[in-house]
This record gives structure tokens, sequence and C-alpha cells, in this order.
């Protein structure tokens, strides 16, 4: 069987989907590529399946948050790392996401890998993924208060409970109650 | 269901919960009692930790299976952010707990990459060496709490032997058994000692023959195939959809070892296969570590063999903005005094950028993502760990099989809950 020649998915993407590419970013040998949010499944699936990009290998997704700084085109990164075993190479697609619109469509149809992921991140980042199968706090209590990997959660510890305060704690954990 | 409540009690039972979020999960039998919810764990043996698993079952057969994680959840990520970088490394031992090395390299590695610092190459020696230590003792414990948990109680005593005296090895590298936090950012933590290198020879000349003794207890053993063929068969592209990496990836025959693939820290410097299983069940996964710690044992060879010519020497870089000055520096240097206090009471600057690294744990791919402030602590820092994805992957290998399989099924994966938690 002949290998197709390996592509350069930035050239690649913009000539298939010419919306889908907001920035091309390198850092230390890394190639970045932004994606506007809503093209993120599209593009996906473009180098998943176009025969020289071939990435079928979802890594990891992980999520950024950059309050309080405006630094960035929004607040919250998510960060797609993707891997080719065909041709043995990365690569990194990014989507920012807004505070006040925190969703983005779900790639656990191209991926499914994605599924815990997306779920990490939607119980840390509080970033929701549409179409998402299950969409459940995975590593905290599912009566959770807020999100802790954002930048404005502090670090905080457990209150102790003692009879005093009992009454005060329950309010925040309904299901804490037998 | 035929839950039995004595009458006293029952008056005051009120179970206000809904199966409503299951919905979806399960099928439709469960819903109206055909099929059973029963809880596995969180407090189960062969979990290996905490991992609870609500199973639906079909009489003994598994129907659904849906892993629930996050009781060792110790938050990490969340503490790496308020530390600086150096600081940081203690922490990412206490991930894999089974494993610290691997977590300690995956971070020194991303905080490098991140902040362009170089790692001599007797440093980059010095980790390999230790990393294969690590990987050889991680595959002891599994392989004896897999024999243990299918009913094979001596491989367990035996195995624990062995792994007494890799751990002895890295206590003389780092002062402590477990946990040392040797690996720093441009190097390692002190140079190897000088008693290091002889019992490493004692090591290497008993370990081949014992992993022979394993091997006699359980390769050809009937009982051992009966459980483990033809149990839990991932095929390839299945296996890489849902990102199984590692033994458990290997297993199914895809060759993807990221030493060889995307080698770090000097690994293509050393001679070793990848060895590769056929069929994806249990016993291919199983057969993969048992070779691959025969490969483990081949790689050490080397590392020894190129550390007598070298027995101690340059162990962490010289650029003194990352890395602390030596002791003796401090008296005659006004330059070191700076540094050093500069390096202890506010760190190192990285840049507000990101970088990804991965390497190939014991487990299989444990990767680091890493953004910089441009200050000294890290914005955020991700760890995708193998026992996570393996975990989330746990009901494609189970569904179908009876019970007793789940329990050779959840071995072969080779999960830690400190892993897969955080």
């Amino acid at each position: 069987m002949q290998i197709p020649k390996p592509l350069d998915p930035a050239v690649a993407i913009k000539s298939a989907l010419p919306d889908a590419i907001a920035d091309i970013k390198e850092f230390r040998g890394e190639t970045t590529l932004i994606i506007n949010r809503e093209h993120i499944v599209a593009v996906a699936q473009y180098v998943r399946d176009t025969p020289g990009l071939i990435y079928t290998f979802l890594s990891d997704i992980s999520a950024v948050d950059y309050y309080p700084e405006a630094s960035r085109p929004e607040r919250f990164g998510v960060s797609y790392h993707i891997y080719s075993l065909l041709y043995n190479r990365r690569l990194r697609l990014k989507v920012f996401v807004p505070e006040d619109d925190t969703t983005v469509a779900t790639v656990t149809g191209v991926w499914p890998v994605a599924n815990w992921l997306e779920r990490e991140i939607f119980d840390m980042m509080g970033i929701t993924f549409s179409g998402h199968p299950d969409m459940r706090r995975l590593l905290m209590p599912a009566d959770w208060d807020g999100h802790p990997h954002r930048r404005d959660y502090p670090l905080g510890y457990e209150t102790i409970q003692f009879s005093f305060n009992i009454e005060e704690i329950l309010k925040h954990k309904p299901l804490a109650k037998e | 269901m035929a839950i039995q409540i004595p009458d006293s009690e029952a008056q005051e039972f009120k179970w206000e919960g809904s199966l409503d979020e299951l919905k979806g999960l399960v099928s439709e039998r469960a819903m109206t009692g055909e099929t059973m919810l029963l809880n596995m764990g969180p407090h189960h043996p062969s979990t290996h930790g905490v991992l609870r698993l609500l199973l639906e079952l079909d009489g003994e057969e598994i129907v659904t299976c849906m892993p629930d994680i996050g009781f060792l959840h110790t938050g990490i990520e969340k503490n790496i952010e308020s530390k600086t970088y150096e600081k940081a490394v203690t922490l990412t031992d206490r991930m894999d707990y089974l494993s610290p090395i691997s977590n300690n390299m995956a971070f020194c590695l991303a905080v490098e990459k991140l902040t362009d610092l170089d790692v001599p190459a007797r440093a980059q020696l010095i980790r390999v060496t230790c990393l294969e230590l690590q990987r050889l003792s991680s595959h002891l414990v599994w392989l004896g709490t897999h024999a243990i948990d299918l009913g094979a109680m001596s491989v367990f005593l035996y195995c624990f032997r062995e792994r007494e005296k890799i751990l002895e090895m890295l206590e003389m590298l780092s002062g402590q058994r477990m946990m040392g936090s040797y690996f720093r950012p441009g190097g390692v933590w002190r140079d190897i000692t000088p008693d290091f290198l002889p019992t490493l020879r004692a090591f290497l000349d008993i370990i081949p023959a014992k992993i022979d003794d394993y091997e006699a207890l359980l390769t050809r053993n009937p009982l051992w195939i009966d459980r483990t063929q033809g149990i839990g068969v991932v095929e390839p592209e299945v296996a890489l959809a849902w990102g199984l990496s590692g033994p458990t990836l290997r297993g199914s025959g895809v060759n993807w070892d990221i030493r060889k693939a995307m080698p770090y820290s000097g690994y293509e410097q050393f001679e070793f296969n990848v060895p590769l299983g056929e069929h994806g069940d249990v016993y291919d996964r199983f057969y993969c570590r048992i070779l691959e710690m025969r490969e483990t044992v081949k790689i050490l060879e080397q590392a020894y063999a190129r550390l007598l010519k070298e027995p101690a020497g340059i162990f962490r870089s010289n650029n003194r903005k990352f890395v602390p000055p030596p002791r003796a520096e401090l008296g005659q240097s006004m330059e070191a005094v700076i540094h050093h206090f500069k390096l202890w009471t506010e760190g190192f600057s990285a840049p507000d950028e990101e970088v990804f690294v991965s390497i190939e744990s014991p487990r299989g791919e444990i990767s680091c993502y890493l953004h910089g402030t441009g200050g000294t602590k890290p914005r955020r820092v991700h760890f995708k760990t193998p026992s996570f994805i393996h975990i989330g992957a746990l009901p494609v290998m189970t569904n179908g099989h009876l019970i007793a399989d789940l329990v050779a099924i959840i071995g072969s994966i080779d999960c830690v809950l400190g892993d897969c938690d955080r």
C-alpha cells in the first residue's frame, strides 16, 4: 500500500474550510492552529480522515483560563492535542471560548476518547460541550459549587464540620443528606 | 426492587433521588427491574484503590459498566498553580504513586521545554536509568496484584521481594524509597552515590532469572490461560479511537512506543525492541508487559555500562538563571549568593506560552500541558494520565463478559487510581 505524502495541516485546512483558521502560532517547534469555535468539529473530522493528515489519536484536551488578564481574544482556551501515528507528528488545535457563552461542540463523534476528557473540563472549568452524550461532573462531587480550575476560584479547603456549622455546610451540599 | 428493610426503619426511609440521571446510560431493561444494578467498589480489593463501578447485570453477565471516579481527587493541578516550578515537582510525585519518577519526568520535560533549559547528557543518562528502574518496579507491582486478583498468591510475594531491591536503589539516589522528587528542572537533584552502581550490577545479575521464575508460574499455566485468553478483547482501531496507550495499546498489536517514536532524554541511543501483542486480550497485554520487563533490563545494562565509564560528573545544568548554585560556591561568589537568593525566594520565570510533552510511563502515555504566565508560577498545568483514559475505556472491554472476568480486565489495564484522579 502506498502511503500518501504528508500535507501541511494549515494549508490543507485553509483550502478545504476557508473560514476555519483564525491564526497560526509556532512555539518551541509546536504548531498551534487557532480555530474559530463554530468550526471545531468540521476541522476535527477533516484532519482525522483526510489522506496526508490522518490524525487518528487524540492525546489530550486541556482548558486554560486567562482571567484576569485580557491578553487573549477570549477568557478561556481549549486545546486539542492530536497525534498522527502514520506520520509521527503532533498538532494542537485551539479554540477560544468567551465568558458569557461557554459552549463548544463536542468531538466525541470524532474521537470517542474525548468523552471523559470533555467531562473533566466541564467539571473543572465550566465549559459545556454541546451534543455530549453524558455531560455530568466527573471528579468533583455531583453537588459541588463552582468550577475549581477557574482562576477566580480560590485555592481553599473543605470547612471542618462541627455541630454549630453543620447546617450551614449542608446547605451547599444537597446530596450529602441521608 | 427487593431491598429488605426492617419495619421500624421502613417508616423513616424515604429515598429522594431518582434513576433519571441514569437514563440513556443503562439499558431500558434496568428501568423495569429486569436487569440488576450493582455497585462494585469503591472498597473492593480488586479495584486497585478506590474505583467504583456501577454494573448493570443480566445474571452474571455485564450489560453496562459505568466507572465512577474522583474518590482520590486531590487537586494537584490546582495546587501547582500556586507553586513555583521547582517546588511543584514534589506534588507530581503523588499522582501515580507506583511510578512517581515518570510523573517527575513529564513535568520536568515540560518546564525545560517552556524555558528552553538544557539538560546535560550525563543527567539524561541518569534519568533514563531511574525511569527504567521505575518501570520495572511498577510492572512488578502490576504483575503481583494482577496475579493475586486471579488467585495466584505466590507471584505477589516474589514480585514485591524484587521490587524492594529497586526501591532501595532509588533510596540511595534520592533519600526516599518512593516519591523522592529526584528529577528537577535541568537535571537531577544530586549525583549518583558510589554504592549505587555495584548495587545495580548485583540487581541486574539476578533479575533475568527472576523474570523466568514469574513466567514459570504463569505464562504456560493452564489456569492462567483459561482466565485470560479471549477476555477483554480490544481491536486495534477501537484501541486507538479510545486513546489507549502503552502496553494496553501494544497488546492489540499497534506499534507505538513514545520512547521509539519521539525519543526524549536520549532514548534514541539505546537499543531495545517494542514487544507487540496479537489478539488484544488480557493475556496479550500480560505477555507484552513481561517482555517489556526484559527489554527494560536490556536498557539498564546499556545504561550501566555507560555510567560505569563516568561514575561521577555533571548531573545538572549549569544555567544559573534556573538552577541554584552548589553550596560550595556560596562562600566564594557574590553572584552565586544572588542566584541562590533569587531562585529560592522567587523562583525562575517562564514565558506566557503553552507547551505539551508526553512520555512513555509504565502505564502508557502520560502527557503534561503547561501554560506559563510570564511570572514564576504556571497558569495551568494539566496531566493526561493513562489510567484516566484506560478506566474511561473500560466499558468497551467489559461489556458482555462475566463479573469474574471484569477483575482480570481491571488488572490488565494496570490502573492506579491516584494517577486517574490526580
